[in-house]
């Protein structure tokens, strides 16, 4: 079964208090390569059946109207996983 | 190196703007008026630099001026008097007043409104609201203790209204249960004019040693100035200005403000962090970074210190290295806290910043040079006399008049109204009357809200939602406490706004007495529309005119507050809408009151204290109809001070067990609540009430006479209580008794309403809309 | 009783202890209940000794003969609840002392717990209320198991009510994990009337095989004093929360004989 997968960020310029939280904890651990980390949200919307460009248009929208606070936050991809066609992912990611 | 870094980002330094009168600034869209303009210009002598206009423009905005409303505002410190004086050991003007509880100790509280930012982002405006207040309160000197939340949506049934519920109470308690405040009380009400002006206000409360009290200034000549806390990045800029000064409109996107995001465990360590400063007394002054963000901090210290500091803003630590100068002057990034500290302190006051990891910059230092001067690299890109910036803005004497429309508004009461006939005098009637007004959404169960918010945590909560008021222990050795209740009624003030905002006072004063506390300080949250309107202006003066004469009648004082306009859609402004919290003092919580009848209170003696009268203008009865005309009830303030010693001191002296006042929905409300509030039941008989008070049974019901209270005595005390209430000269009645094995309300002669059936229909309502 | 100062300094009792236990509270940047829980172990009658997570200190553990990890955020719960808090320096002490041979005594309350399973020192984790609110109630549990070293001042069977509040409080493991659990009565406290947040088997609470180390959501430090904490299913306020220190202080007091 398809898969169409949203991600979703907090916008650059808002403040991310769990990315903050962790970027200060990682060097405690020894992880000092990372100067900063921001923390998002994955989705994955299962589509029976075909993924055609007017679901991906839904698909879209839902992301930019209900999956993210607008106010706060980006869709930074949209993008379709078809596991049953190949390893590959079908439909190159597009920026939204 | 310096020049070459103000060249390169174009910084406009106070040399640039003497040398180039010329250029044009964008003073209208920073919300100034030409006026505001011109005056910046005469109090510089020239033209004002970006960083300075920047300024200028957030502290001269209403939201930080109050320039509309301190003519008025001046009447709490007019009207004081030496009663009223006497425990205050804070007034207005300060982060938060503070009043002296004896042994020591002192409490600290002030109510605050974040309306606007709560409608755009409703879970961070409400979180940042309760995160803004808890810093006033951490800015005295002392560590919060309790918040309660005063909440006003739209109707019910409105398709915004669930997003706002959802993402506002989910804030508040996303924010205050992860700092361990207890949410102690507050309130919900829905009311088709908050629609799109949602009132979200946040109250919170402190304690402190008298020696820890800290002040907002900046003395000692020499002393270094501190920012510390999150890192300042682009939040809410221009928010201060633009969100709280014009009504939000989505035909200028461009206004769209950056959201605020609050960290509340950034909050939870500066809370720490700050009560050890305080504890090693490592801080002279201490300034948290609110609306107006470091121009405030800034302004305000230095102006109530020596007078002169001096900043270079390339030391604040930035979370967006792009901001320009205005910018970071304006930002509103949370959990930011500016502190004075001598030279002497620098090296400890380190220290404790890195025991709890939190991030400190040292930006300059206190001067007697009576200016405000801020560089850029050496560059001075701000040179004022703070004074003009935080306390000498402009002052607007702006026209009033009563409205035209409310003549015809008092004369529509309710009884002679359409909605007014056929009133429910059958038994039955009466009792599905009384199902029908504790389902209805303002007297509904509200635990749907109260159970998102942590009210146990610190141990100290004697009483919380949904009795008369929260209480908190402050001493555990003593039972020391306070007890905190908000009120308003937007119906009441819209009717009469001298009365409805007294009516506010004295419900608050009376729901504290009778949890058995002593009133002792006001804090009060003034939700009003536009001030540009003159009847808007008209109904805001007349409200605080009648809040600060009941205060002195009272006798206690506004020790701080809010006031929060343009709190409306085009034209339309929402009901006036005084919100009005009293604090009061417990010797020992353990005499405190609840609000129900309780387990081992069979055959106790139910009395109702205080007269009744045909008084439905205004009510929610009258708003089950839709009907909102004629005149509020009558008050009376001597009454209120009356039945408020009976309560307070039969609480004192084990005289009563329970206790609830009536307020909306009048005696119907409270009988069906206190049988509720712990399920036990109850007998009552309406007869000698309707008789006294020349009432039918209906009236005896709905009416929403004030100064009245519903109180259960033990059968040993029954002689005691009527004693004091008779020598007081203060009408009291017998209504029936507790019955611990009547699994319902009896209402004798009238109906009986199970409390299993009552239950259901009170707490059906808000998981029926919102899930 | 002495009163809980302003600042977290969490000893300094004036009045002397019943017995001479000391229980260590340990406080995290974010915990919250610390001071309820040091104001628990003194109503319950031994000394309470501040722990800090960030102590380095070869003896950061101070001596105590118990530990609390009481609720809270412990780094705003971000990441995961407990999963920052659960790499201190003082947790390592903490893990290793339970697992001893003297098996320190520690019981994680809420964010306790959680930490307690990010420190693999119990097993299963705790996601979000399947209601996805944070619910804050007066909550009855069955005690499950009263041989524990946090419970065995209660009758087996045992219904208490404390107070629930929380975010993250469902109970989850695979069915292997829960099979084992409830095969080896390591369930230590099962919600009673209503499941308030989802958790597999109901389960409110669970202990290590050696009974040392329990966990549970819902807040015993909460229900000390009459008038304070949760009304019980009588009506009456509660206290049952004082029988978790009685327990540990019991149990303290007969290996010391």
């Amino acid at each position: 079964m398809p898969r169409i997968v949203v991600d979703v960020m907090p916008k650059p310029e808002i403040l991310d208090p769990q990315g903050k939280a962790i970027v200060g904890a990682l060097p405690r651990l020894g992880f000092t390569a990372f100067s900063g980390v921001r923390q998002g949200k994955r989705f994955e919307l299962t589509v029976d059946g075909e993924v055609t460009e007017e679901i991906l248009e839904q698909a879209r929208n839902a992301a930019a109207t209900m999956l993210s606070n607008p106010v706060i936050e980006d869709v930074v991809n949209v993008e379709v996983l078809d596991e049953t066609a190949s390893e590959d992912v079908a439909g190159a990611p597009e920026a939204v | 190196m310096s020049e070459t870094t103000v060249q390169k980002f174009n910084i406009d330094t106070v040399e640039h703007a003497a040398g180039t009168p010329d250029v044009e600034l964008p003073w209208a869209e920073l919300g100034l008026k030409q006026n505001e303009f011109e005056e910046i210009v005469k109090l510089l002598d020239r033209r004002p630099t970006a960083a300075e206009l920047a300024m200028y423009s957030v502290m001269w905005s209403e939201h930080c001026s109050y320039k509309s409303s301190k003519v008025h505002l001046r009447q709490f410190g007019e009207k004081l008097t030496d009663e009223m004086k006497k425990d205050m050991m804070v007034g207005i003007g300060e982060n938060a007043g503070v009043t002296d509880l004896g042994d020591g100790w002192a409490v600290t509280f002030k109510v605050e409104s974040h309306n606007h930012p709560s409608f755009v982002e409703p879970y961070q405006g409400a979180a940042t609201g309760i995160g803004g207040i808890v810093r006033d309160i951490i800015s005295m000197g002392a560590r919060p203790v309790a918040v309660m939340d005063p909440l006003r949506f739209g109707a019910i049934d409105h398709p915004d209204t669930a997003r706002l519920v959802h993402g506002i109470v989910s804030g508040i308690g996303g924010y205050g249960n992860s700092l361990g405040l207890p949410n102690i009380g507050g309130e919900v009400v829905f009311d088709s004019v908050y629609q799109a002006n949602p009132l979200v206000n946040a109250l919170a409360v402190g304690v402190l040693r008298h020696e820890d009290l800290r002040l907002a200034n900046a003395s000692g000549v020499g002393n270094r100035v501190v920012l510390f806390g999150a890192r300042t990045g682009g939040d809410g800029i221009g928010g201060a200005s633009v969100l709280a000064s014009e009504s939000f409109d989505d035909s200028k996107p461009s206004k769209r403000p950056a959201v605020q995001v609050g960290d509340p465990f950034a909050e939870k360590v500066l809370i720490e962090c700050c009560l050890e400063l305080f504890k090693h007394s490592l801080v002279e002054g201490i300034q948290d970074l609110g609306a107006a963000g470091i121009s405030c901090a800034t302004s305000e210290l230095a102006s109530n210190g020596e007078g002169g500091m001096r900043v270079e803003l390339t030391n604040v630590l930035l979370r967006d290295p792009t901001l320009t100068p205005g910018e970071i002057l304006m930002s509103e990034s949370q959990e930011r806290m500016m502190a004075v500290v001598t030279p002497e302190n620098v090296a400890e006051f380190e220290k404790v910043m890195e025991k709890w990891n939190v991030e400190f910059s040292w930006l300059g230092e206190v001067t007697d040079s009576g200016r405000l001067v801020i560089t850029w690299e050496g560059a001075t890109i701000v040179d004022v006399d703070p004074r003009t910036v935080a306390h000498e803005g402009p002052v607007y004497n702006r026209p009033f008049n009563r409205p035209e429309w409310l003549d015809q508004v008092q004369a529509d009461g309710f009884r002679a109204s359409h909605a007014g006939a056929d009133l429910p005098a059958a038994g039955d009637q009466l009792r599905a009357a009384v199902l029908e007004l504790m389902a209805s959404p303002n007297m509904c169960d509200k635990s749907w809200v109260t159970k998102q918010y942590d009210h146990y945590v610190g141990g100290n909560t004697a009483l919380a939602s949904p009795d008369d008021a929260g209480v908190i222990r402050v001493d555990e050795e003593t039972g020391l406490g306070v007890a905190i209740s908000t009120d308003a009624n937007g119906r009441y003030a819209y009717l009469d706004p001298y009365t409805g905002a007294q009516l506010a006072l004295a419900e608050s004063y009376r729901n504290v007495a009778t949890s058995g506390a002593v009133p002792m300080a006001v804090t009060d949250c003034l939700n009003f529309g536009s001030p540009e309107d003159p009847e808007v202006m008209w109904q805001f003066a007349e409200a605080v005119r009648g809040l600060a004469d009941a205060c002195q009648t009272l006798g206690i004082p506004v020790t701080g507050g809010n006031v929060s306009l343009y709190n409306q859609t085009g034209t339309t402004a929402i009901h006036p809408t005084p919100v009005v919290g009293v604090l009061g003092k417990f010797d020992d919580v353990d005499r405190r009151t609840p609000s129900g009848w309780q387990q081992n209170a069979d055959g106790q003696a139910i009395y109702l204290l205080g007269t009744t009268r045909d008084e439905l203008d205004g009510s929610e009865f009258a708003n089950l109809r839709g009907h909102l005309g004629g005149l509020p009830p009558k008050l009376d303030l001597e009454a209120e001070k009356t039945l408020g010693a009976i309560l307070i001191n039969a609480s004192r002296d084990g005289m009563i067990d329970s206790a609830h006042d009536l307020s909306e929905g009048g005696l119907a409300a409270a009988l069906s609540e206190m049988v509720l509030r712990f399920g036990v039941g109850a007998r009552i008989a309406l007869d000698d009430l309707c008789a006294r008070d020349g009432v039918d049974a209906f009236t005896a019901l709905f009416s929403e006479s004030q100064a009245r209270a519903v109180v259960a005595v033990p059968r040993s005390e029954e002689v005691r209580f009527n004693d004091m209430a008779t020598a007081r000269q203060f009408p009291v009645v017998r209504l029936g008794v507790v019955d611990v094995l009547a699994t319902a309300l009896e209402v004798q002669g009238l109906f009986d309403l199970p409390i299993a059936e009552l239950r259901e229909a009170h707490e059906g309502t808000l998981p029926k809309h919102f899930g | 009783m002495s009163e809980t100062p302003l600042i977290a300094d969490l000893g300094g009792s004036e009045t002397a202890p019943l017995t001479d236990a000391k229980i260590g509270v340990v406080t995290f940047p974010g915990t919250l209940d610390d001071r309820d829980a040091a104001r628990a172990v003194r109503l319950a009658g031994a000394t309470p000794v501040p722990l800090w997570h960030a102590d380095t200190d070869p003896a950061a553990l101070r001596g105590v003969d118990a530990v609390v990890i009481p609720g809270g955020f412990s780094y705003g719960d971000y990441l995961r609840a407990g999963a920052i808090a659960r790499f201190a320096p003082l947790m390592a002490k903490i893990v290793d002392a339970a697992n001893s041979i003297d098996k320190l005594p520690v019981l994680g309350i809420c964010n306790g717990f959680q930490i307690l399973t990010e420190a693999h020192l119990l097993p299963g984790s705790m996601v979000k209320n399947d209601h996805l609110k944070f619910i804050c109630r007066d909550q009855t549990l069955r005690v499950e198991n009263n041989r524990t070293a946090w419970t065995n001042q209660y009758a087996d069977g045992q219904e208490i009510t404390i107070v629930l509040k929380n975010q993250d409080g469902q109970y989850v493991a695979d069915e292997k994990t829960l099979d084992e659990l409830e095969a080896e009565g390591r369930v230590a406290f099962r919600y009673v009337g209503w499941n308030p947040n989802g958790s597999r088997r109901g389960i409110a609470g669970i202990t290590n095989s050696a009974g040392n180390v329990v966990g549970l959501m819902p807040h015993p430090e909460h229900a000390v004093e009459p008038g304070f904490g949760p009304l019980g299913a009588d009506g009456h306020y509660s206290t049952d929360g004082l029988g978790f220190f009685a327990s540990v202080l019991s149990q303290l007091v007969g290996e010391a004989k």
